[in-house]
């Protein structure tokens, strides 16, 4: 690159003059066709060929540069009448409200427009936003008398989108541009337009340039013509509409020279105004679209730049990249999360720019030998020339022989450039992994490559959560490495080992789910035992270094020992626990209270307490105490070790597991016959006037609420009656249920014994008829069953009333996720639009792109949640215990 | 009936910095110019009734859910 640097002082935004627009033109348009029938460009026709080129091989008539190279240049068409333009009809509209209709002065008192100069000029000096002080300008300017010339004022009104009406009469665009030609410059600085001369003699804006009477036109390069298969020429929406204005200009002027009637010269005139609106903007309110010929909308100058498909978020906000690849993700238990599997194809596609050097040539030679089809192969050879070499089937083994000599050459020679070969993906490179919607840091990854076969982005289970993922057909986009730097630091930074604390909650996100736990409850629990020949092909399968053979009965918490670190010391309530009143500790029958002594699992069962991902125990206390390698070491091996362990348990489940006894059934139906009683009770009292309100409650709110209450005390109730049937010994699902692994127990009674009250709005049914849900009810019955409460259970089936209610259940939650997902992302842009530029210094100062302070210290205490204890610097009382433990 | 505001419990402390010692070791502190700190406006409440100037220094001393005590500066704006 050569050039003289230069630094920006300043920006001016502003209005361009007519005299601009002419000035920055190559020529003037004036035929409204594109090509003759040699298909060559009209000359002053909107393909001329001074507005510049497109085809390479062709060189601009006005730069000289070949095509490619040529960024286009503007034409211009003069108007037969001047036009509005659309995007300031607006501010048109409210500077002529502001502004006496005779005289042209704005329509404040002389002082007052001084003063208001004052402010405004401070206000530009502190860079302060204008809109507030504007608006202001623009409401008190609205007065019935000039106060300069005293004329009375016509009530100027907007007819959307560019009609200016003055009483009853609509102004013409002309006779709108006088109006404004007569603001003087100092009065148009307090209308919102900066018309005064700025330090360069310079005049950035005019009222009155508001008003068009010359149209800039783009170069081709904007607006490229298409050719088609067949031969035929396709044009760009923008050229269609501007065949148009240029057709209704030359008419309008061809009918004023021949002094039509003032009728068809203003029908005319109307006409250009619609073109010339529709080619700014095509969803102008007040507007029909204008038309493609098979009816589809135009795509013109506003609808390329707005909204999510425009050229700010969809071209320059992101963009599409190089070396990156997308495919559905699928779940493999037997890699590291440190790992992701790419199919070899997209291995063979992707590639990273490996420099050659002595030490490599010859691997590098082999990749180039292998070519661009055999997996670990190279794509291109790039020379210190900058030439890119495609290697290709035919030329991979001259490539090959012809990189040593040349490499060796250059060498001697003394080059400072290098030969890099873009070789293949292969196992162990860096690259970034990530799904969409990517709404923390944990939805980017660094993984380490493993190329593996089939066609599907292959991951380890734990990192399912942090993703967001599930197998269900969910695709995941990759992204390689291109420098040296960014993958060293992506290692240290953005490894997926690193993220296995959380920064919402400094707790472990990555971690066991759903087998994986239960598994390992399986595996731990008491009556698990293992043969020594099970125990060694369960370790050997997880590649654990296998013990001395002892001959002995393994149990399954000797097993999981092994991977536990030699010094670890933990108690703590596993996931399983029931809470009871009086802890029972060691001798807790549900083996929820685990120890572990010195590496040694000696009480209690491993669940989603101990590693699953957001709760896991153990695993945070490995990655806080221990390391993140270390972490990724037992999570690997763990969930190998649960994984062998649910194999050798085996796990099932069906609907026999939701089976009770008919004694529990009919205790169930006592006990909800009960509740529905005392509904009807409390509805009694309510109707006879016993009920007392309770404080700060309506009567009627009162009564809801007791309802409430009774019901779902007997739903929970119901519930407890049918968990009492349940055990854990045989009973899969309980052991999922309880284990954390999936589904709650609520989830089991809904099934087993009750599903009780649906909620719409966050209270009982009430809607549907007059004083009533459904016709079966009495007008004003206030029973369980009429407002939605379901007594019986999925198993055996809802009545159609029950299933009515559960649907509008049913139907709120949909309704309410669709709508929570959209509002929650609408808010995190607005978030992240807000909070991208701000800086957390190496003093821990949070500033914003300007250097002004937002916070003199990050969150107040310069802590990094990801690496706190739960939010905390430190856990005091586990300090403690600690120092305990060490000083015994 | 007025209230002095400077004792309502939402209100944290304020005080004015004197101009030379003071607000010199604050920005050297934090290797900072006077006006990239933080702004507060001139007809701010606390500001009025504690008096202070436009460009004058304002230590604030607040309570803060993560660190328990935070102080933080801020400088008076003319609005």
């Amino acid at each position: 690159m050569t050039g003289i640097l230069k630094k920006i002082a300043q920006i001016d935004f502003g209005l361009m003059s007519p005299e601009d627009i002419r000035k920055m033109s190559v020529t003037r348009i004036i035929t409204p066709d594109t090509y003759d029938e040699d298909g060559y460009p009209i000359e002053n026709g909107l393909m001329d060929p001074r507005l510049g080129v497109i085809d390479p091989s062709l060189k601009c008539k006005t730069c000289g540069s070949k095509g490619g190279d040529c960024q286009g240049h503007f034409g211009h068409i003069n108007f037969a009448r001047p036009v509005i333009h659309v995007g300031f009809a607006d501010v048109i509209h409210k500077i002529l409200r502001s502004t006496c209709n005779t005289c042209g002065r704005v329509l404040l008192s002389e002082d007052k427009i001084e003063e208001y100069r004052a402010k405004f000029k401070l206000m530009m000096e502190n860079e302060e936003s204008l809109t507030g002080i504007i608006k202001e300008v623009y409401d008190e300017a609205r007065v019935d008398t000039c106060p300069h010339c005293g004329e009375e004022q016509e009530v100027i009104s907007i007819d959307k989108p560019v009609s200016i009406v003055q009483g009853d009469y609509k102004l013409t665009p002309s006779e709108v541009r006088e109006k404004l030609e007569r603001i003087t410059d100092s009065d148009a600085l307090i209308l919102g337009v900066n018309a005064e001369l700025n330090e360069f003699e310079q005049r950035v804006a005019r009222p009155e340039w508001m008003i068009l009477t010359v149209l800039p036109v783009p170069p081709v390069t904007v607006r490229p013509s298409i050719t088609l298969e067949t031969g035929e020429r396709s044009e760009d929406d923008l050229t269609h509409k501007l065949v148009d204005i240029l057709r209704i200009n030359q008419r309008l002027k061809e009918n004023m020279g021949a002094g039509a009637p003032q009728l068809i010269v203003e029908d005319l005139w109307e006409l250009l105004q619609y073109h010339v609106t529709t080619y700014f903007d095509n969803e102008a309110s007040g507007v029909p679209p204008a038309r493609h010929r098979s009816g589809r909308p135009l795509k013109t100058l506003a609808q390329r730049l707005k909204g999510k498909e425009g050229r700010f978020r969809s071209n320059l906000s992101g963009k599409r990249v190089n070396f990156s690849a997308r495919t559905v993700i699928s779940p493999d238990p037997n890699i590291s999360i440190n790992e992701v599997g790419v199919p070899e194809i997209i291995a063979t596609e992707v590639t990273v720019p490996a420099k050659v050097t002595e030490w490599n040539l010859k691997e590098m030679q082999e990749y180039i030998n292998n070519g661009p089809n055999k997996h670990p192969g190279a794509n291109y050879l790039i020379r210190p020339d900058g030439r890119k070499i495609r290697i290709s089937e035919e030329i991979k083994e001259t490539v090959a022989e012809n990189l040593e000599t040349n490499f060796l050459e250059y060498q001697e020679k003394g080059g400072t450039g290098s030969y890099i070969v873009e070789r293949h993906l292969k196992d162990g490179d860096i690259v970034l992994f990530n799904r969409q919607p990517s709404l923390h840091r944990m939805s980017m990854m660094a993984h380490e490559v493993r190329v593996l076969p089939y066609k599907t982005f292959r991951l380890n289970l734990c990192v399912c959560p942090p993703y967001n993922a599930d197998f269900d057909g969910d695709e995941m986009n990759m992204h390689v490495f291109q420098t040296e730097e960014s993958r060293a630091e992506a290692k240290s930074l953005m490894r997926v080992q690193e993220h296995i604390l959380s920064p919402r909650f400094g707790g472990p996100i990555i971690g066991a789910i759903h087998d994986h736990i239960s598994g390992a409850y399986l595996l731990t629990r008491k009556q698990a035992t293992f043969t020594e020949d099970q125990v060694f092909q369960i370790l050997k399968k997880a590649k654990i270094p296998l013990p001395d053979k002892t001959g002995e009965l393994w149990t399954g918490k000797k097993l999981f020992s092994t991977i536990l670190p030699d010094d670890l010391n933990m108690v703590y309530h596993a996931e399983i626990c029931r809470k009871c009143d009086e802890c029972k500790q060691k001798e807790c029958e549900y083996e929820a209270y685990v120890t572990i002594e010195n590496g040694e699992l000696t009480n209690g069962v491993i669940d989603e307490k101990a590693y699953g991902a957001f709760s896991g125990k153990i695993l945070d206390h490995i990655v806080k105490e221990y390391s993140t390698d270390k972490a990724r070491e037992f999570l690997d091996y763990s969930t190998k070790l649960a994984v062998s362990g649910i194999m050798k348990a085996g796990i099932t489940t069906s609907l026999n597991d939701e089976e009770i006894p008919d004694e529990a059934k009919e205790r169930i139906a006592a006990n909800l016959n009960k509740a529905i009683e005392k509904v009807d009770q409390l509805a009694e009292a309510y109707k006879e006037g016993f009920l007392e309100a309770l404080p700060g409650r309506s009567l009627e709110e009162t009564l809801e609420m007791r309802i409430m209450q009774v019901l779902g005390e007997a739903r929970d109730k119901s519930g407890a009656i049918a968990e009492s049937f349940f055990s854990m010994e045989e009973n899969h699902s309980v052991v999922m249920a309880n284990t954390g692994a999936r589904a709650s127990m609520l989830n089991l009674t809904q099934i087993t014994a009750c599903v009780g009250q649906q909620a719409v709005r966050g209270g009982r049914i009430y809607r549907g008829y007059n004083n009533r849900t459904l016709p079966h009810f009495e007008k004003g019955e206030l029973g369980a069953k009429a407002h939605g409460f379901v007594y019986s259970s999925y198993k055996e089936g809802l009545d159609p009333i029950e299933f009515f209610f559960h649907a509008m259940g049913g139907r709120e939650g949909l309704v309410d996720t669709a709508i929570r997902t959209a509002q929650s992302g609408y808010m995190q842009r607005r978030l992240v639009n807000a909070l991208q530029d701000l800086n957390v210094k190496s003093d821990g100062r949070v500033t914003d792109n300007r250097g002004f302070i937002i916070q003199t210290q990050f969150g107040e205490d310069s802590v990094d949640p990801a690496k706190s204890d739960y939010g905390n610097i430190v856990d005091l009382n586990k300090l403690v215990d600690e120092i305990r433990l060490k000083g015994k | 009936m007025k209230k002095d505001i400077l004792k309502h419990e939402l209100v944290p402390e304020h005080v004015i910095l004197s101009e030379q010692k003071d607000v010199k070791k604050v920005l050297t502190e934090l290797n900072i110019r006077k006006d990239q700190l933080p702004k507060i406006n001139s007809d701010d409440p606390v500001i009025k009734a504690i008096e202070a100037e436009v460009g004058d220094v304002i230590k604030i001393t607040r309570k803060s859910d993560t660190a328990g005590k935070f102080v933080t500066y801020r400088v008076v704006q003319q609005n």
